[in-house]
């Protein structure tokens, strides 16, 4: 019996440093929920150029991803929010010096259920029916109906993206706050169900996620401007007012593996998947 | 050689048998040596009594009544649902029921029981929210009333094991004495066999009660997650437990919401530390 258990700890031993030298040809890369179907198209294809070398993908929001780079626990960090200035702070305290990458534009569409009559707002009413403003369909010319506010959790890029520039519209003295009613799901893809099933919902979420079971709201910037769809064409040329940059995160500059996959992610090939998943490439 | 062998295993049988207890120790270090950090930004009273919980503004504020009062509401409308149910079904089970269907009750209950509570979330995401959404006629079926159902479904299996447990171990003199002086058999179970077990049956709800307000994955899915002071059970809410689960990733390691989400996880501690030593209490208690 103790001979058994012996040898069990004598070949884990044996194993581990196998394993160490396995995690070289491998990235691991964490982080943006809105990002990972994107990336893992990249990695699927880069491995398939690459059969010997592994990229692992994982979600959790885009502060999940910076922590874990700022940690050491992943290689790359995929981010729908540029790095706050704490986090570099804490990163340089750790020796970690977060490199960013601009890798595609990603659209937020506002969706409502198809059968809302209300099919196009201003960012200023947007900021007040999610900060709580406006409450009820009736005051957007809509059914006499209280609506639902949905959101993102607060671990998701999106978040705090359509915080800053919808509700706080890019002023940083701005104190504005999503309202508290504001119910607050886990994925993107449960603010598409809740929408699709509820005739009084509002929600946000990355263009990708549009489909017929909801309806995306023409957008204007003031009341002067044009109200615009979340398109790729409207994005590409900055008429739509709700887009924003993703953003890949390395420590220092990319080097080998890391800097192969980068290469790959900003190549025209890399850029035309991009354009596949629905979102908005940065160059063409 | 023989001796130095059982010597080891005693040994090791021994730091097994206290392992749980200095796990226990060491996780509530832990939790206090991080959360008891926020207190430095904000007051006790402030943290428990505020209002407002926006972790990520700047300056946070981090107020966790909402929290614990949705917690509290959905643990509630839980125990309303599972303790009549969980308690009826045991005295079922242990006074009435035949043999025959008594071992597929228990079968089934044990089955209720290893459902994971993800699975239940689901279901209840589905299924309930739609219809708590129609019947009640409110804006979303995501409510603290969806959550109390499916902890209710959560709370039974414990409730009825050890509330049928308390009921079986009532002295059977007691049963056959109020059965001959002329009682019915409703009159011996609600007059002898429940005051008799009591303290087992209390001890059953308490754990219970313990269940379901560390449950976190099927609240998360189905409260709704608004943090808001609930003025009814028809409305969403976010639970402490779900707060903790949801904002666990994008906690900066070292920030005030870092250390606040431990602070809420020593709230936690506490709220399930009293709820088991009232159980224990009562389980312990002399029997009459």
């Amino acid at each position: 019996m103790l001979k058994k258990i012996f040898a069990i700890l004598v070949v884990t031993m044996l194993l581990i440093p196998a394993y160490v030298v396995g995690e070289e040809n491998s990235i691991q890369i964490k982080g943006s929920d809105t990002m990972v179907n994107l990336v893992q198209a990249w990695a699927e294809k880069f491995m398939e150029k690459n059969p010997n070398l592994f990229i692992a993908v994982t979600g959790g929001g885009s502060g999940t991803g910076l922590a874990s780079l700022i940690s050491g626990t992943c290689d790359i960090a995929m981010s729908s929010r540029n790095i706050k200035e704490k986090e570099i702070s804490l990163a340089k305290q750790k020796g970690i010096n977060p490199y960013e990458i601009k890798v595609a534009l990603d659209g937020l569409a506002v969706v409502v259920h198809p059968k809302n009559p209300v099919s196009k707002l201003t960012l200023n009413q947007l900021a007040q029916v999610f900060s709580g403003e406006i409450s009820n369909w009736k005051e957007l010319d809509g059914e006499d109906k209280k609506i639902v506010v949905l959101s993102r959790e607060v671990n998701s890029g999106t978040h705090v993206y359509f915080k800053e520039h919808v509700l706080r519209k890019q002023d940083p003295n701005s104190k504005k706050e999503f309202s508290p009613d504001a119910l607050l799901l886990p994925s993107s893809q449960a603010i598409a169900d809740e929408v699709a099933a509820n005739e009084a919902a509002i929600g946000y979420y990355g263009m990708g996620y549009i489909s017929p079971k909801q309806k995306a709201i023409l957008v204007a910037k003031d009341e002067e401007s044009e109200y615009e769809a979340p398109t790729v064409e409207n994005v590409n040329e900055g008429k739509y007012p709700i887009s924003r940059p993703l953003f890949l995160y390395t420590n220092g500059q990319p080097q080998g593996l890391v800097k192969k996959f980068i290469d790959y992610v900003l190549s025209k090939e890399g850029q035309e998947v991009v354009l596949e998943i629905d979102f908005v490439p940065i160059r063409k | 050689m023989r001796k130095f062998k059982e010597f080891i295993i005693e040994k090791i049988i021994f730091l097994c048998g206290f392992a749980s207890i200095i796990f226990v120790i060491l996780i509530f270090l832990f939790l206090l040596k991080e959360g008891l950090a926020v207190f430095k930004i904000i007051g006790p009273l402030q943290f428990i009594l505020g209002k407002n919980w926006y972790p990520i503004s700047d300056p946070p504020q981090l107020g966790i009544l909402p929290l614990i009062l949705g917690s509290l509401l959905v643990t509630l409308g839980a125990a309303v649902i599972s303790i009549p149910i969980g308690v009826a079904c045991a005295i079922y089970i242990a006074e009435i029921a035949p043999i025959k269907i008594k071992e597929i009750l228990k079968a089934g209950i044990e089955l209720l029981a290893a459902i994971p509570s993800v699975v239940l979330g689901f279901i209840g995401m589905v299924t309930l929210v739609p219809w708590v959404k129609n019947i009640f006629k409110v804006p979303t079926g995501l409510t603290a009333l969806s959550g109390s159902i499916m902890l209710a479904f959560m709370a039974i299996p414990t409730i009825v094991s050890i509330a049928e447990d308390a009921l079986y171990s009532v002295p059977k003199s007691y049963k056959e004495g109020a059965l001959a002086l002329g009682a019915t058999h409703w009159q011996t179970i609600w007059r002898v066999m429940l005051p008799a077990s009591s303290s087992g049956i209390l001890a059953a709800v308490m754990l219970g009660i313990g269940r379901v307000i560390g449950e976190t994955m099927a609240v998360m899915m189905i409260t709704g997650n608004a943090a808001v002071i609930p003025q009814s059970i028809l409305q969403p809410v976010r639970t402490l437990t779900a707060t903790i689960a949801a904002e666990m990733g994008e906690a900066v390691v070292g920030s005030e919401h870092y250390f606040a989400l431990f602070a809420i996880g020593i709230v936690l501690f506490m709220i399930s530390f009293v709820i088991n030593i009232i159980a224990e209490l009562f389980l312990h208690r002399k029997k009459w």
